[in-house]
């Protein structure tokens, strides 16, 4: 099977989409690039090389370059959705979703409730998101655990290139808004993707690694770091399930809650703050749902109260890391 | 400029159906029949019809917290529109959206909107639909003199030039962004010059006038509709009444609201212009104002008696589909 990057998994199921569709389109800043310029028209493909590629094949019609004005960029997806086409846009960082919260969260997410269920917006807005690039305060963080907060939106999180295909089909096929979160960290890494076109569920966890001591619940760029501290600790005899939800709305609740049920053990990691996160909220599943299977307390390994850093040591330390993946297992466990 | 009397008889029927549905509705929200907060048109009539009357079902409207008026030039059910302000099962929204989130998407209505220029940019996205398509429908976004200083509308008119889709801004000045004139709250002196020099056109109309903003948005949307990217409507009239109902209006000069109604009054507009023309007669537009009355009626006595929602809808609706 071909191994791919993350960046062209997501590039591929945008041009397979694309084609097999033709209200499917892309719009956002730069999505074409050059435009106006000397240079030539597409020849950026998204300033995180997403989009590459869309404007040739699909022409300016299909590939919507716009301002830098994420309001309207949104408010656009949105307004093509009601109208029925399928729009994926892109707004770059995920931290911008502070300038256009209103647009995803007061309009195209509330629509279908708002209106008794009389429509649908099948829109999907992608972000590249998470930290270690020191972009600082500003280029850095996650906000799908924001996002999660809000009912009528659907919240994505892909872990590799694999699923990241897949989540990308699947968040286009479907009639309810979806936020896209691409960690940024992961665009270069790689696996094995299908050539051919292919969906996954959202709402169904993957099972990333399978033990009986402790039940480890990860998010975007955590999973990798989970997985190397679960291996480290394999070494030693102490088996872990590995938890990828891939989606926190809907999140997979009954996998996570079968596996705390087992291991009487949970550690959450997620690279964002900690104060009403996504590991706060999968502690308070586990803590209200499964509290008698609990043998230990619940570990929330995230980041600290504080806004992302620049230096690359204090950016280090700010991250979770291997080694307080690692501590928390070990801590659950004695 | 010559209106077919179809249209005219339509027209009338739709700005009287507009004011009495609207003060029905004030006198029912006082004497408690309807919950939540409630923005009424009264007043600017002329302006929603005289807008819609160019569109057809196929072309997309966005409208603002103050929509009843919008909605039913539009097309919307009136009695519909009457159970959702109830807050009905029945309602066109099935008593989810309530005043200020009405919406019937089968006469190309998005929705009202609670948010002051939350309108625009999805009416940007509807006309892209639209040229992406290559059909000539349109999307006209409605919002108020409040909406002009909101970034979002800035955004939209920009992107819609850059874009160039056949979006149409119509701007209803009614002098008051909440409790606050504008003349205060926009900066310049010159609002159809700011907003022209984002590079479309700005047909300015008295919106007492119903023939005037007509002939305005007229304009806009064949502009828009020929290919030619979008197009501003700047209609001026004030509202009878306050920001929402319950509006104290300390912010009304002496004699303003009676000047208004007396002076500035689409349907007694109307009416001169067909006794002067006699187009229209007095007993055809008399026999309108019987209807429409009746029909208001009939929505409001629905409307009292339509079933409540069920507790179980709480959560229904939020998506197509969940999983778990």
């Amino acid at each position: 099977m071909p191994v791919k990057t993350m960046r062209d998994a997501i590039n591929e199921a945008l041009h397979q989409a694309m084609a097999a569709d033709d209200s499917v389109f892309v719009i956002g800043e730069d999505v074409a690039g050059c435009m106006g310029s000397s240079g030539k028209p597409g020849s950026v493909g998204g300033v995180f090389g997403v989009t590459s590629g869309l404007y040739d094949k699909f022409g300016p019609l299909r590939c919507v370059d716009t301002p830098i004005s994420e309001s309207a960029i949104v408010g656009a997806a949105a307004g093509a959705a009601l109208m029925g086409m399928r729009p994926v846009a892109e707004i770059m960082f995920a931290d911008f979703i502070g300038v256009c919260m209103d647009q995803i969260v007061n309009q195209m997410g509330k629509f279908r409730y708002m209106f008794g269920g009389k429509t649908t917006c099948p829109a999907v807005i992608r972000f590249a998101s998470g930290g270690g690039f020191s972009a600082a305060g500003q280029h850095s963080q996650s906000m799908y655990q924001v996002m999660t907060a809000f009912p009528g939106l659907k919240v994505v999180i892909p872990a590799n290139a694999y699923d990241a295909k897949g989540l990308m089909l699947q968040a286009i096929a479907e009639d309810d808004p979806v936020l896209f979160f691409e960690p940024k960290a992961l665009y270069q890494t790689s696996c094995d993707v299908p050539d051919e076109m292919y969906t996954i569920p959202f709402g169904q966890a993957a099972i990333v690694r399978e033990g009986d001591d402790c039940t480890v619940v990860a998010f975007g760029q955590m999973v990798n770091r989970a997985a190397a501290a679960i291996d480290a600790l394999a070494e030693e005899g102490i088996t872990c399930d590995l938890i990828d939800p891939r989606t926190s709305s809907p999140l997979d609740t009954a996998t996570i809650l079968e596996s705390v049920a087992a291991t009487g053990r949970l550690v959450v990691v997620d690279e964002s703050p900690p104060r009403c996160g996504l590991t706060a909220d999968i502690a308070a599943l586990a803590a209200d749902r499964a509290f008698h299977s609990l043998k230990g307390p619940i570990k929330q390994v995230c980041a600290p109260h504080s806004p992302t850093p620049f230096a690359p040591e204090l950016e280090a330390a700010y991250l979770p890391s291997v080694e307080k993946i690692i501590a928390a297992i070990r801590a659950t466990l004695s | 400029m010559s209106i077919p009397k179809e249209t005219l008889l339509r027209a009338y029927r739709q700005m009287k159906t507009i004011r009495e549905f609207e003060e029905r509705a004030h006198a029912e929200i006082m004497n408690g029949q309807i919950p939540g907060f409630t923005h009424l048109y009264t007043g600017q009539e002329a302006n929603a019809v005289g807008v819609c009357e160019h569109l057809t079902d196929a072309d997309a409207i966005v409208s603002t917290h103050r929509g009843h008026g919008h909605c039913i030039a539009k097309g919307a059910d009136v009695v519909g529109m009457m159970k959702e302000l109830w807050g009905s099962a029945e309602g066109l929204c099935k008593g989810k959206g309530g005043s200020m989130h009405v919406a019937d998407f089968d006469r190309g209505i998005l929705g009202a909107n609670g948010i002051v220029a939350g309108g625009p940019p999805i009416s940007v996205g509807a006309a892209l639909a639209a040229k992406i398509r290559g059909n000539t429908q349109v999307a006209v976004s409605f919002s108020g003199d409040g909406s002009v200083n909101q970034g979002t509308c800035f955004e939209a008119m920009n992107m819609a030039v850059v874009l160039q889709v056949p979006a149409i801004f119509v701007i209803e000045n009614n002098y008051y962004s909440e409790h606050t004139n504008i003349r205060y709250a926009v900066g310049c002196d010159d609002l159809k010059a700011r907003t022209e020099a984002f590079g479309f056109p700005v047909f300015v109309a008295d919106g007492a006038d119903f023939f005037a903003v007509y002939e305005a948005a007229g304009k806009a949307i064949a502009h828009a509709r020929a290919g030619k990217g979008p197009a501003g409507v700047f209609a001026e009239q004030g509202r009878y009444h306050g920001h929402f109902v319950g509006d104290p209006q300390y912010y009304r000069g002496e004699g303003e609201l009676e000047d208004l109604r007396e002076n500035h009054d689409c349907l007694k507009n109307f009416r001169a212009r067909m006794a002067q023309t006699g187009e229209v007669s007095d007993a055809e537009l008399d026999a309108i104002d019987g209807e429409v009355m009746s029909l208001i009626e009939r929505a409001v006595t629905e409307a009292r008696a339509a079933p409540r929602p069920s507790a179980d809808q709480v959560e229904q609706d939020v998506y197509i589909n969940y999983g778990t």
